[in-house]
């Protein structure tokens, strides 16, 4: 099947997409956007979060064909230009980041939980975050990542 | 294609600094090239076929109706092994494929290649492998005790349902190695006496990036490998020898890597995606999924063990003995050097005269076991440290004063009989780490989210008690017992745009850990310029050796910083004049007329190389009978408190608080150092309270992120963490390594602190809610 959707702002066409791909798989395989990333493929670790027409969601569990027409904005559609969003600066300067292959999936996690909450206590970025493994951290740095984005968006 | 591409920062910080990671931007933008990334123009999709059986003899397999599937390129089996159909890393045991033996669940049977993953999987469900299945061996003990019955690896093995036929591979039989340890008196008498037997369940490294790589074919009949490991010439190593290629035919490039923790220092998919490659000329790429990763992969081996503690009345350690089982499952892997570790360090870091440890590594038909972060001296912690606190209740002492009376120090003498020649702060860690402020009690006010089963609201505090317990631990650095230690580093320094710049070149893994930061701040440091490229990880350049051991920052930045004064050597040599020079800043400097030229007017459009390869001190083989003798090159020391609060009803644990006090020596890169024990710490309070996996009859029975737990940031505590800096003389800037002994002491030091809150003996981890609650 043809799938069309738009990631990060741009209209993207996917072809001979098979029923069973996930939407993770059209972006990482057939869009050339490996950003999100696959350590579960089966909803239980959050390193694929992608905003869905606005809502994170685990884009291992979408259907490829569920995104038809819709809007998918991913890790590489934070950034303005060269300039990191917030959140991703803070990862960076938290030393949030050991191998990485969390933090996509936690930035995007992170990006949305400001948004929706600018000034989380401790407890709920605990809870908001409760769904993104990470092996490498121990999720120390990432609480400081998120406390110092947080900072950094409010001033 | 997309692959790893050299990586620079400017910075201007070298040893000891905390520059940003050069890889950092590329992974918070999402555009770092993980091996599960890879893509490449006209690439194909290999898939393994495993084994459903842990033992099994294959009578005969069938590809014809796969070979059929539409989009399908390749099916192969051990019959398309070009080479030895063996490999491994200490002993080439372990087939690429299956030949007349399956051995464990999982192990792998016949690869296909086709133009979609999907497809590839659907086709090798049509590969028909016709079994004649056996009972599995799946206890150490009796494997080694009913030898006759159970020879896995046993010409001899003459049993009612294994064939004879069966198992040709290891005539010794089931046993991987014995390491039998001696000291003192063999028949030491104490006042007294507690004795324990302890399990430790199954742990898998669970790192997030699944095994993955791409393999291409190339024009001169090799192949070029992307892949994501801990030690590409070791993988080099095996890889030839299977696909009987020249080393210099068979070339290997890390790509990113989402994590080690040990499990890739074996093969996964390298030499599979290397057959595909070859057998149908088209790139290969393969990718596990988080299930085939559970059987891709090596675990932490499984362990039971009986410790008996002698003492004085004053908590003076008479004697301590212990035997450790070690389940290695179907192939070796690393079992010999784990084994080794376990019983060398079995009995933690204390000082005692009278030391007698047995350790087994063991085949059985279980998962295959072999390196995981802590490496033997995990296991054996659990039970060193839970015999501390009972010798100390036993005594009605302090536990923490009672590890502090035997606490081993700099002068004193392993259990090998090897002298501790650098500093050994194992009082003074614990000392510390009982002195840290105590979190806030926090009881009155009720927060469902800091409760034992948090908001399932299933307490409100009634029937929560807490407990606060103590854990410490050590571990050998680098590569022990006799093994050729060493790195391979190539260092360049020339003039780029006007400008200074080092390149660094090694094959060294950055896994995750940062060491390509730690490579740059050695050059910027040594050579004193600002711009310092680390060159892609690759086999272009001699080995490096393995990340793991703990080894890498040592062995390696050892080697690099031997390269850079190699460089720098024949720098000055272009210098006339003062020969009390150093170079700081772009700049010659010399200590008594100062600055004496820059880089660029030195060097011009000259280009100075040096590759060195480096070792660390020498070790040597235990002896077979007593297993004494100078092991290790360096240990490293680390200390945990823990506080928890235990729902006794419910058998619900909410650990409250982690502290650490670790000695590192020298903390090239601070928070890194602070990272690595976090992060260790998490992985050893994992495997006290949730994490195994769950092996019955042989088989796996939870290989998923959904059955098989890790801790989320709802289960880590907020940890407090110390860190010290006592040089060791040895080592390069005095560094220690800094992954491992978090991992080791964190566990204990939990299971002790739910002992303390519930009084109950807890011999096995990890802990379960039905151990707390006698259900
Ligand atoms: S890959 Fe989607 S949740 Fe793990
Ligand atoms: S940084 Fe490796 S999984 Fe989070």
């Amino acid at each position: 099947m043809r799938v069309n959707l738009t990631v990060n702002g741009v209209a993207m066409q996917a072809d001979d997409v098979w029923e069973g791909e996930s939407l993770l798989y059209v972006l990482r395989e057939r869009l050339a956007l490996p950003g999100s990333k696959n350590a579960c493929e089966q909803g239980e670790c959050g390193s694929c979060s992608v905003y869905l027409d606005g809502e994170v969601v685990c884009a291992c569990l979408v259907a490829a064909g569920q995104a038809q027409g819709r809007s998918v904005r991913t890790v590489e559609g934070l950034a303005d230009g060269e300039r990191l969003d917030p959140v991703q600066q803070a990862f960076l300067d938290a030393g949030a980041v050991q191998c990485g292959f969390c933090t996509p999936g936690l930035i995007v996690m992170v990006h949305d939980l400001l948004q929706r909450n600018p000034q989380p206590s401790d407890p709920e970025i605990r809870e908001a975050l409760a769904g993104n493994l990470c092996r490498c951290t121990g999720y120390e740095k990432i609480l400081d990542a998120v406390r110092q984005a947080a900072e950094v968006k409010a001033t | 294609m997309t692959s790893p591409t050299a990586t620079e920062t400017v910075t201007t910080t070298g040893v000891g600094g905390s520059p940003q990671r050069p890889d950092g931007v590329r992974k918070v933008r999402g555009e770092f090239a993980y091996a599960s990334d890879l893509w490449m123009d006209g690439m194909i999709w290999g898939a393994t076929l495993r084994s459903p059986h842990p033992f099994a003899r294959i009578r005969s397999i069938d590809v014809s109706q796969a070979l059929a599937v539409a989009g399908v390129h390749a099916v192969l089996t051990a019959d398309d092994v070009p080479g030895e159909n063996r490999y491994g890393l200490e002993l080439a045991d372990q087939p690429v494929l299956a030949d007349d033996t399956v051995r464990y669940q999982g192990e792998p049977v016949a690869l296909i290649a086709a133009d979609h993953p999907e497809i590839a999987r659907q086709a090798a469900k049509r590969v028909r492998v016709n079994y004649d299945v056996w009972e599995p061996v799946t206890d150490a003990r009796a494997a080694l005790g009913r030898p006759t019955w159970n020879m896995l690896h046993d010409t001899a093995a003459p049993a009612t349902k294994i064939s004879r036929q069966s198992a040709h591979l290891h005539p010794k039989g089931n046993l991987v190695r014995h390491l039998k340890l001696r000291k003192g008196d063999p028949e030491p008498t104490a006042d007294v006496v507690v004795v324990g037997e302890y399990e430790v369940g199954m742990q898998d490294q669970a790192f997030l990036g699944p095994e993955s790589g791409l393999a291409v074919p190339a024009a001169d009949g090799g192949v070029d490998l992307f892949v994501a490991t801990q030690w590409l010439h070791a993988d080099q190593r095996q890889m030839c020898s299977a696909l009987r290629l020249p080393p210099e035919k068979v070339r290997l490039t890390l790509s990113g890597v989402g994590g080690a923790f040990g499990g890739r220092e074996d093969l996964s998919m390298h030499v599979h995606a290397s057959l595909l490659a070859l057998h149908t000329g088209k790139p290969v790429k393969m990718v596990y999924n988080r299930e085939e990763s559970f059987f891709g992969h090596v675990h932490r081996h499984p362990a039971s063990m009986r410790f008996e503690h002698g003492a004085d009345r004053d908590g003076r350690l008479a004697y301590v003995k212990a035997e450790i089982y070690l389940d290695g499952g179907a192939y070796a892997s690393s079992t010999p050097a784990v084994v080794g570790n376990a019983g060398t360090m079995g009995i933690g870091p204390y000082d005692v005269d009278n030391v007698a440890v047995d350790a087994w590594g063991v085949y059985t038909n279980n998962p295959p076991c072999g390196a995981m972060r802590g490496f033997g001296s995990v296991q054996a912690a659990f039970a060193h440290e839970a015999q501390m606190d009972k010798l100390a209740a036993e005594l009605g002492m302090d536990p923490v004063e009672l590890r502090c009376r035997n606490a081993m120090r700099e002068g004193s003498t392993a259990p090998t009989g090897q002298l501790i020649d650098s500093p050994a702060p194992v009082e003074e860690l614990l000392r510390r780490v009982q002195a840290l402020p105590m979190p806030v009690d926090r009881s009155g006010e009720l927060d469902l989210r800091a409760m034992p089963g948090g908001v399932s609201n299933t307490t409100h505090g009634e029937g929560v008690v807490r407990g606060v317990g103590y854990a410490v631990a050590y571990k050998n650095v680098g590569f022990s017992e006799g093994f050729d230690d060493f790195s391979t580093a190539r260092v360049r320094l020339e003039i780029v745009g006007g400008e200074p710049v080092a390149t660094v070149h090694t094959a060294a893994a950055e896994v995750g850990q940062g060491l390509e930061t730690v490579e740059q701040q050695i050059a910027r440091t040594e050579l004193g310029v600002e711009r310092v490229v680390v060159q892609a990880k690759d086999t272009q350049v001699g080995s490096a050796g393995s990340s793991s051991a703990s080894r890498q920052t040592y062995v390696t930045g050892g080697a690099v910083k031997a390269a850079c004064e190699a460089v720098r050597a024949s720098l000055f040599v272009l210098v006339t004049g003062p020969t009390d020079l150093r170079l700081e800043g772009g700049q010659v400097v010399s200590a008594s007329e100062g600055v004496v030229s820059s880089l660029a007017e030195l060097l011009g459009d000259e280009i100075i190389e040096d590759t060195v390869q480096w070792r660390h001190r020498p070790t040597f083989p235990v002896d077979p009978d007593t297993g004494q003798g100078v092991a290790h090159v360096q240990w490293a020391f680390s200390a945990h408190r823990a506080v928890v609060d235990v729902d006794t009803e419910l058998g619900l644990v909410k650990v409250v608080e982690l502290a650490c006090v670790q000695d590192v020596g020298k903390a090239l890169n601070p928070p890194a150092v602070v990272g690595q024990i976090q992060g260790g710490t998490a992985q050893g309070m994992g495997l006290a309270l949730m994490e195994e996996i769950v092996v019955a009859d042989g088989k796996i029975r939870n290989p998923s992120f959904t059955d098989y737990l890790i801790p989320t940031i709802l289960d880590m505590p907020p940890m407090q963490i110390e860190v010290l800096e006592y040089a060791d003389p040895h080592a390069p800037y005095g560094l220690r390594g800094v992954g491992e002994p978090p991992t080791i002491s964190s566990g204990p030091a939990v299971v002790a602190a739910i002992r303390a809150a519930t009084g109950l003996p807890l011999t096995r981890v990890p802990v379960r809610p039905e151990h707390l609650t006698g259900m």
